[in-house]
């Protein structure tokens, strides 16, 4: 087997390995700790939807949660238990914030779900293969966490020519993959050749670096031992030849171009932790819910390489690994050069966690403060991307984002190797990530605003075709009313001669004129309604079109209003011409009517006020035109106060003229009464009937007591008998003038000195009942407390119809 | 005297044919519009609030082409400004806090329980991002509001709230780092300004 050619990178440095610490001692497998943290966001893209409830029994392996759109995995349970909590907790990302968590409490069984290996994956379609990988959870477990069948999916765009499998782990520290080929180079060598079946490269290749001579032996020998046609491709250490585009080009001498994807130049890169995984789930069907992960660090006295459990608490690990807290100073996730400060060990491990490093103070003392560049450019020497870090620096210390960007800053690695070798201490990268999250967050702000904008113009194209809409009705409706309008202003002079033939017309022509008035003032309000909204939505055309349609309505309703004052003017005079009798009424009504009117024109003015004071709070330049309609407002309020008061003088004199008529409104009131009468005299005879048909039906007098009848029949004859008093006091009244009214008092007292007796009665026929049958006792009480009741009422009316009664006499 | 003439028949010819030519691309490459007014436009947050005393974000910014102050905008807040001092190439003035004062990014929630359906939210939005009908209760598309507070004064049961969006960790951004430390200016002798009397 022909060795590959090894190209090689610019720049990189040389920091030192620290590797050996970590593999003195063989792979540990921590024990259960007592509670697992699963986040739902361990890889990049959408967080992940939980499937389970608080309380939820799971095996080890079974889906907590699925993937939420394209860009996103599922996540499984790591080992048997209850889930105990679904909430927030700190997770293991560099700003030390919280996310949506699954608690999940191990039952310490360790018991499997039902495995459901993809064994005829050579024959499945492929698609069904990414789609299976995709629910086993495999994320790239080489630090981004992006879901692999996305990866696997893209490689489709292009004929691969390379299958590159990132075995360089370049980071100072990390051996977790070194450790994982020594251990699993079958496994590896097999998930490789699926992956391969899958994505059908031209050449397999496994970047490994020259310090790994170990894992080197176990690939090279598992491979002759397979015939396998992937080749192990060494190349020299140098930081970071693990970077995915720095492999890239160590082995195929091929540049990534600045913002595409190795995918775009027919390179597909993985990790080797994702093959095993893969391996693993096609093979075994078993989900990704453990990693490798290093332990390493001055502050453990047992560093080493493990295999645990997604969702172990850091905590945990530091206690396997025999920390020691006086020692440790800094815990990091990930390597030196590119992990980040955990500001509490109570994070879980993830899918990406590779390394947890707890280094004491000598080992990664505090950074340096920083001074100023030197412009010594050596920074320029280390950049592995081929970048120009000064300039970079430059343009984010003065937040010129756009000239950074036209400086390749997205084409950064974030390797750190600037920083390292920066004689002023300068913490290069992380000027750079705060320059890329500016940019990030302008563009998401960029596209929120456009989206904004759309909708907002969208809103207002629909609102001005909805005013449009209204317009021309309204102009419809104009050309309609005028005419009418005009029509009656002809007729209304003629028809409101002090002819005795123009009565009747005359109002005729009022209700009319009403109708249209009645319109013309909903209109009107309508229209105020908008000019309000407009103004509160600021919509300056608005304002002006509808202020325009309001004074025109407005007239119009003045008009209508006038014409019918006119009217109704001329039918009382009339009226009195000629019939005196009936003038009152119209004249009462025009009273109400302008009541109202003022009623409404007061409000008008009030809320006219109210919008000149808004209007001079915000300044608006309409408040001229608002300070005219209040005007107008109030000069409608006040001719319709003196229209009223005017009129009012007037009633007195017709009410003169036409002292017969109340008999005619008291004629309503008297039919009125005698249909009540006529149906409490129904009423007692439906509940006399009622009585006898039971009476008829043999019942006992209990019996019908305890029957509705009798009370109804009482409830009745009362009513009757108050409807009657008062119609006969009524019509005695009117018709003989005040002739004898008590006599019919003194009936009325007689009648009702009737029902307090028998009330009074009945009461004692209850008390009686209540002594002989006392298992009846809490009914008959309750019949008792009813008759009392209606005693008590019997005996008021009694004392007021006395009370009437000798007042009339007095008045005598 | 020939040579003069001639020399004036050439430029009055060349005038002429230039002048041709600028007044045939003023009418060929005429731009729509105001390109300026788009590119304020641009540059604004489109909340649409009207706290520029504006109906909408671009009368604002015509209104900015027109001469208007820059800084009425308190949604964009410094950031807006800087930029529309840079594009406008005139000096950034702070926010102007008769306008109201530069807040952390809102959005508005609907106490859902509380609403009675009355629509009248929905007829204040400015970006229709509030779902719901006459009677039913309403709630607010969280992705599609501006912050813009102009549900919040219609509401009759007062039951719109307005709350800060929190950083999460999808939202976190790194932090500037804080420049050169103070103490690394005192590290070389020529660089010491201060207290040289000693």
């Amino acid at each position: 087997m022909q060795a590959t050619k090894i190209y090689s990178f610019h720049g990189g440095i040389h920091p030192e390995e620290n590797k050996a610490q970590s593999l003195r001692l063989p792979l540990g497998r921590p024990s259960l700790p007592s509670e697992l943290i699963l986040p739902l966001g361990q890889h990049i893209g959408q967080s992940s939807r939980p499937l389970v409830k608080v309380g939820d029994k799971v095996l080890k392996g079974e889906t907590i949660a699925i993937n939420n759109g394209f860009l996103s995995s599922f996540l499984h349970a790591s080992t048997s238990g209850t889930i105990s909590a679904i909430e927030e907790r700190l997770i293991a990302h560099p700003s030390g914030l919280s996310d949506l968590c699954i608690i999940l409490a191990p039952d310490g069984q360790d018991t499997w779900t039902t495995l459901e290996p993809l064994n005829d994956w050579q024959t499945l379609s492929k698609t069904d293969v990414l789609a299976y990988l995709s629910e086993m959870g495999i994320v790239g477990m080489g630090g981004a966490g992006f879901p692999t069948q996305v990866k696997l999916q893209g490689a489709h765009k292009k004929p691969l020519s390379h299958f590159i499998i990132n075995a360089a782990e370049c980071e100072p520290y990390i051996t977790a993959d070194d450790m994982l080929m020594r251990e699993k180079a079958l496994e590896l060598i097999l998930g490789i050749e699926i992956l391969q079946h899958l994505v059908e490269a031209d050449k397999v290749v496994i970047g490994i670096e020259d310090n790994k001579p170990a894992a080197i032996d176990a690939l090279t020998s598992m491979i002759k031992q397979r015939d396998s046609k992937v080749q192990v491709a060494v190349v020299p250490t140098k930081y970071p030849s693990g970077g995915e585009k720095q492999l890239i080009q160590l082995l195929t001498g091929k540049e990534v171009p600045s913002g595409q994807h190795p995918a775009d130049i027919g390179i597909l890169c993985h990790n080797v932790g994702t093959c095993v995984a893969v391996y693993d789930a096609i093979t075994f069907g078993k989900p990704l819910i453990s990693r490798f992960t290093t332990l390493t660090g001055d502050a453990l006295k047992a560093p080493q390489n493990v295999e645990v459990l997604l969702g172990t608490p850091v905590s945990h690990l530091l206690e396997y690994a025999d920390s020691e807290p006086k020692k440790l100073s800094r815990l990091i996730m990930g390597g030196p050069m590119m992990g980040f400060t955990l500001n509490s060990a109570a994070v879980p491990i993830v899918k990406t966690s590779n390394c947890i490093l707890a280094a004491s103070k000598k080992e990664l003392p505090p950074p340096a403060p920083e001074q100023a560049c030197i412009r010594c450019g050596m920074c320029e020497q280390a950049c592995p991307a081929s970048l120009l870090p000064q300039q970079l620096l430059w343009f984010s210390k003065s937040q010129e984002f756009e000239k950074a960007e036209h400086h390749n800053l997205f084409d950064c690695i974030e390797c750190g190797a600037c920083s390292y070798v920066c004689p002023s201490s300068i913490p290069l990268v992380q000027y750079y990530r705060h320059s890329k999250s500016s940019i990030r967050e302008a563009r998401e702000a960029t596209v929120k605003s456009d989206l904004a904008k759309q909708r907002f113009e969208a809103r207002k194209a629909r609102q001005d075709a909805e005013a449009a809409e209204k317009e021309a009705k309204r102009l419809a409706r104009q050309k309609a009313t005028p005419s009418k309008a005009a029509e009656k202003k002809k007729a209304a002079p003629a028809k409101a001669a002090p002819t005795v033939a123009a009565a009747p017309a005359a109002t005729d022509e009022s209700k009319k004129l009403k109708v249209d008035l009645a319109i013309g003032k909903s209109k009107l309000k309508k229209l105020q309604k908008q000019l309000l909204e407009a103004q509160e939505n600021e919509h300056l055309e608005e304002i002006s079109n509808l202020q325009l349609q309001v004074t025109e309505q407005e007239k119009a309703v003045a008009l209508l209003e006038e014409q019918l004052a006119k009217t109704a003017e001329a039918a009382p005079t009339a009226a009195e011409a000629k019939v005196p009798k009936p003038a009152p009424a119209p004249v009462n009504d025009d009273i109400k009517k302008a009541k109202i009117d003022l009623a409404i024109a007061k409000a008008a003015v009030k809320k006219v006020e109210k919008a000149l004071k808004k209007a001079e709070e915000i300044q608006a330049p309409e408040i001229e035109a608002i300070r005219q309609q209040l005007k107008e407002a109030q000069q409608r309020a006040d001719e319709l106060e003196n229209a009223l008061v005017n009129p009012a003088t007037t009633i007195p004199k017709t009410e003169t003229t036409a002292q017969a008529a109340p008999s005619s409104v008291d004629a309503d009131m008297t039919k009125k009464r005698k249909i009540d009468l006529a149906i409490a005299k129904a009423g007692v005879k439906k509940a006399e009937k009622n009585i006898q048909l039971l009476k008829e039906q043999g019942k006992n007098e209990s019996e019908i007591e305890a029957s509705e009848w009798p009370k109804k029949l009482i409830e009745a004859q009362e009513k009757l008998a108050v409807l009657e008093a008062e119609d006969t006091t009524d019509t005695v009244a009117k018709s003989q003038a005040k002739a004898e009214p008590e006599m019919d008092l003194a009936n009325q007292i007689k009648k009702e000195k009737i029902a307090v007796a028998l009330a009074k009665a009945q009461i004692n026929k209850l008390n009686k009942r209540l002594e002989s049958a006392p298992e009846d006792a809490d009914k008959i009480n309750q019949d008792i407390a009813a008759t009392e009741q209606r005693l008590q009422r019997a005996e008021a009316l009694l004392a007021t119809l006395i009370h009437s009664q000798t007042n009339t006499q007095e008045n005598r | 005297m020939f040579t003069v003439l001639l020399a004036i028949g050439i430029l009055v010819a060349l005038s002429l044919v230039f002048g041709a030519l600028l007044g045939y691309a003023n009418v060929r490459f005429r731009v729509e519009g105001d390109p300026i007014v788009d590119q304020i436009d641009a540059l604004l947050p489109q909340t649409q609030c009207g706290q520029c005393g504006h109906p909408g974000c671009r009368p604002y910014a015509e209104a900015i082409a027109n001469g208007e102050a820059i800084n009425h905008c308190p949604p964009g807040g410094q950031a807006t400004i800087q930029a529309l001092a840079d594009l406008l190439d005139v000096e950034a003035i702070p926010l102007d806090g008769d306008h109201g004062t530069e807040t952390a990014k809102r959005v508005a929630v609907i106490r859902e329980d509380e609403c009675i359906g009355c629509t009248k939210c929905i007829q204040a939005c400015p970006v229709d991002a509030i779902l719901g009908a006459a009677k039913q209760m309403h709630t607010v598309i969280a992705d599609e509001c501006t912050g813009c507070d102009l549900c919040v004064d219609p509401c009759p049961v007062d039951c719109i709230d307005m709350v800060e969006i929190g950083v999460t960790a999808k939202t976190w951004s790194w932090d500037k780092p804080q420049g050169i430390a103070a103490t690394s200016l005192n590290i070389i002798a020529t660089d010491r300004q201060t207290e040289v009397a000693h």
